[in-house]
């Protein structure tokens, strides 16, 4: 398992790596991801303004997840119970290598050689289109964005906008090369392009596979949103559906469901609601259903109490653009399947901190990721809580030197003797012999030499307040 | 998690003459005592009793959001039993009264603790959501602007008070900064654990701040404007424009 997370990780390459660049890392995503996630959440500011209740709903979502991910042994239960009564099969994951066998078995049991997706960031998270790849079972990704990246052997740069990091031209060329046709940059030719060959692909296919946005445990209904029209035909046009959902994603009652579709569409992209919404409830016959239970460490989330709140997300990508960190590396930095601060704090449940432990810190603490959640997640707290853990466990955060210059700095920061000579030895010692010595990445100095690499720092003043304060008060 | 902002009916009274504790972040301390004593002189026009505990040090921020929470608890432990007989205590921060008004329940859930850092106001909010003071007789003839530190705008959501004491300066010109919400940059350690990603954030703050056209950039937090100041005095063409704390502003006579 771990073995193959660190093959995942040297194939799409380190997050955030600190250590290596010494703190002088260059963010690196093209420029289209800020513009293209700015005009994101500018879309998603307008269309909740509009809304007066929009916190009364957020407050209602928020408290709904709570109590589902409380209730959720008894919900997942009960969800199985009425896919079964209405004829759908329902198979648990308990990882990413078990859920992708599982599908695997169903494919071949039918002699399936072409497959459809409909967009799902869990199928993403296990990796299927390679597990079905390996089989020689042809994948196709129906969604433009999950088509053009697959066309790029990409992976996606955000959760709902896959080819947010290419522009209109990039794709002009890629479709020109990649599929033989006159370079267009027209997005009209391109989707007409794309359009034209999926609708074969939807014929041929003898399995169509989906996400879930959100199952509902009263009535086992499986809930899709989608703009395209893709995820309806790739869910019904073959006869066997595969929907794929990570356990969290539950909700309790089929009444629950408007205020979600009302966040997730203007949270997302400022849509009051999705051109489609699918409500699946059960296979018609002769067709089948099934539905992949995931688990694939969300139940470690559950477990630690200071995490939970991660799995209230609903995937809508708000956090994403509002996030100055995000906009300006890009969904690749974050090295795994969910970038952005929703990554940041879910990814190092999902892979080991060992590596993982560098995406807590990839924050400024801004907290608009918090603001912009439609459901409330405090993730700020939860980076803290994860910088904690990376740097007291088995990570590449856990630095020797730093923690004897925290130890140290704790020791001086309980007295005011103790903090003076601190003060002293810092600004007057260490500081100037920082600026000394020769700057090697690694060795004392590299944040100094970070930091006035575009900054000066302001002159030392002759004297503290604490100084002047006992030389006016006798 | 409720937000620590306040809200009427949530906090005791402020009663003329009551003894108000002076908190000096150990940054301000070194780097910036400037803006400790601009907050002396605020409160001696005011008339409002002001004391320094001398045995402060620092609120633990620093050790708490590097992730060294056990080396954050006793230097928080201090920060309490310091602060503890007194009833108002002011910090010329939103970042560090953020720390001990949201953050310290997360790091040492303790009644006695939470209820020091329950106490703890920033600068603008005290003078004009506590004491009600919006104008401290400053006089300052220039086009300033106004920077709103994260913490401020997000956790202790005190975005009226610093323009309300702005506002009543004589002869300056109050502009908003565009793109007001985003964050500098800064973020602590951040700022050279990623310095690229800091730089970028900071460089495109200064953009806003000459789009507005002000001479001034004031904020309420010294460690945003150690980092757009510095960037700013690394750029010849932008060396007129200064950053000021709010504090000083607001004792201004010039």
């Amino acid at each position: 398992m771990e073995l193959s997370m660190q093959a995942k990780l040297a194939t799409f390459g380190m997050p955030f790596d600190i250590g290596a660049t010494a703190g002088l890392a260059e963010p690196n995503a093209p420029p289209v991801v800020a513009a293209s996630a700015a005009r994101a959440a500018h879309s998603k500011a307008i269309a909740s303004e509009r809304i007066p209740q929009w916190e009364a709903w957020r407050e209602t979502a928020h408290r709904i997840k709570a109590w589902t991910i409380a209730h959720l042994d008894r919900l997942l239960v009960q969800f199985e119970e009425q896919v079964t009564a209405r004829g759908g099969k329902v198979l648990w994951a308990e990882d990413a290598a078990q859920a992708n066998a599982i599908i695997l078995d169903i494919a071949q049991g039918k002699g399936v050689r072409t497959v459809v997706k409909a967009k799902s960031m869990a199928t993403e998270e296990i990796g299927l289109n390679h597990a079905l790849a390996d089989a020689g079972i042809r994948s196709m990704e129906t969604d433009l964005g999950e088509y053009i990246v697959q066309l790029a052997g990409q992976r996606p740069t955000h959760i709902i906008g896959p080819a947010m990091h290419m522009s209109a031209a990039e794709i002009g060329k890629l479709f020109a090369e990649k599929l033989g046709t006159a370079y267009t940059e027209s997005p009209e030719n391109l989707i007409a392009e794309a359009r034209k060959r999926l609708r074969q692909d939807y014929l041929d296919a003898q399995l169509g596979i989906s996400g879930v946005n959100f199952g509902v445990a009263e009535t086992g209904t499986i809930v899709v949103v989608e703009n395209e029209g893709n995820g309806g035909l790739s869910m019904a046009a073959p006869s066997v559906h595969v929907a794929v959902t990570g356990i969290e994603k539950l909700l309790p009652r089929m009444a629950d469901v408007p205020v979600f579709l009302n966040l997730l569409a203007r949270s997302g992209t400022g849509q009051a609601l999705s051109t489609y919404t699918h409500f699946i409830q059960g296979p018609e016959s002769p067709r089948e259903l099934y539905v992949i239970l995931l688990d694939n460490g969300r139940t470690r989330i559950l477990a630690d109490r200071a995490s939970r709140q991660s799995l209230y997300c609903i995937r809508c990508g708000a956090c994403l653009n509002v996030c100055p960190v995000y906009r300006r590396a890009g969904g690749w930095a974050y090295g795994w399947v969910y970038p952005g601060p929703i990554g940041a704090v879910t990814t190092p449940h999902l892979v080991p901190l060992e590596l993982s432990g560098e995406l807590p810190f990839a924050s400024s603490l801004c907290g608009a990721c918090q603001e912009a959640c439609p459901v409330k997640i405090d993730i700020p707290h939860q980076l803290l809580h994860l910088r904690h853990e990376a740097v007291t466990r088995p990570s590449p955060m856990r630095s020797l030197g730093e923690r004897l210059t925290w130890r140290l700095w704790s020791w001086a920061m309980r007295g005011p003797r103790r903090y003076r000579l601190l003060g002293w030895l810092g600004l007057r010692v260490a500081l100037p012999l920082a600026r000394r010595s020769p700057w090697k990445p690694g060795k004392p100095g590299k944040w100094l030499r970070a930091w006035e690499r575009g900054r000066d720092l302001p002159e030392v003043p002759a004297q503290s307040f604490k100084a002047w304060w006992r030389s006016r008060t006798p | 998690m409720a937000h620590p902002e306040i809200t009427a009916g949530s906090r005791p009274t402020y009663r003329r003459g009551q003894e108000v504790a002076l908190f000096v972040p150990c940054y301000v301390d070194q780097l910036f005592p400037q803006i400790g004593r601009a907050v002396v002189t605020i409160f001696e026009r005011l008339g409002v009793p002001l004391v320094y505990p001398e045995e402060q040090t620092c609120c633990g921020q620093p050790a708490f959001n590097s992730g060294y929470w056990e080396d954050a608890r006793p230097v928080v432990r201090h920060f309490a039993k310091t602060f503890a007989p007194y009833p108002w205590i002011v910090v010329p921060s939103g970042s560090c009264a953020s720390m001990c008004r949201a953050f310290f329940p997360q790091l040492e859930p303790h009644p006695e603790i939470t209820a020091v850092g329950r106490r703890v106001y920033e600068l603008s909010e005290f003078l004009v959501s506590v004491v009600g003071v919006t104008d401290t007789g400053a006089r300052f003839p220039h086009r300033i602007t106004y920077h709103d530190s994260c913490p401020a705008r997000r956790e202790l959501r005190a975005l009226d008070p610093p323009r309300r004491l702005i506002r009543s300066v004589r002869d300056a010109t109050f502009v908003e900064l565009p793109r007001g919400e985003e964050c500098c940059g800064f973020g602590g350690t951040f700022s050279v654990k990623l310095a690229g990603t800091s730089l970028a954030m900071g460089r495109d703050k200064v953009k806003s701040i000459v789009e507005s056209g002000a001479e001034v950039v004031v904020s309420g937090d010294a460690s945003c404007l150690l980092h757009v100041g510095g960037i700013l005095q690394r750029d010849p063409a932008l060396q007129h424009v200064r950053t000021m704390h709010l504090a000083e502003l607001l004792i201004a006579t010039v």
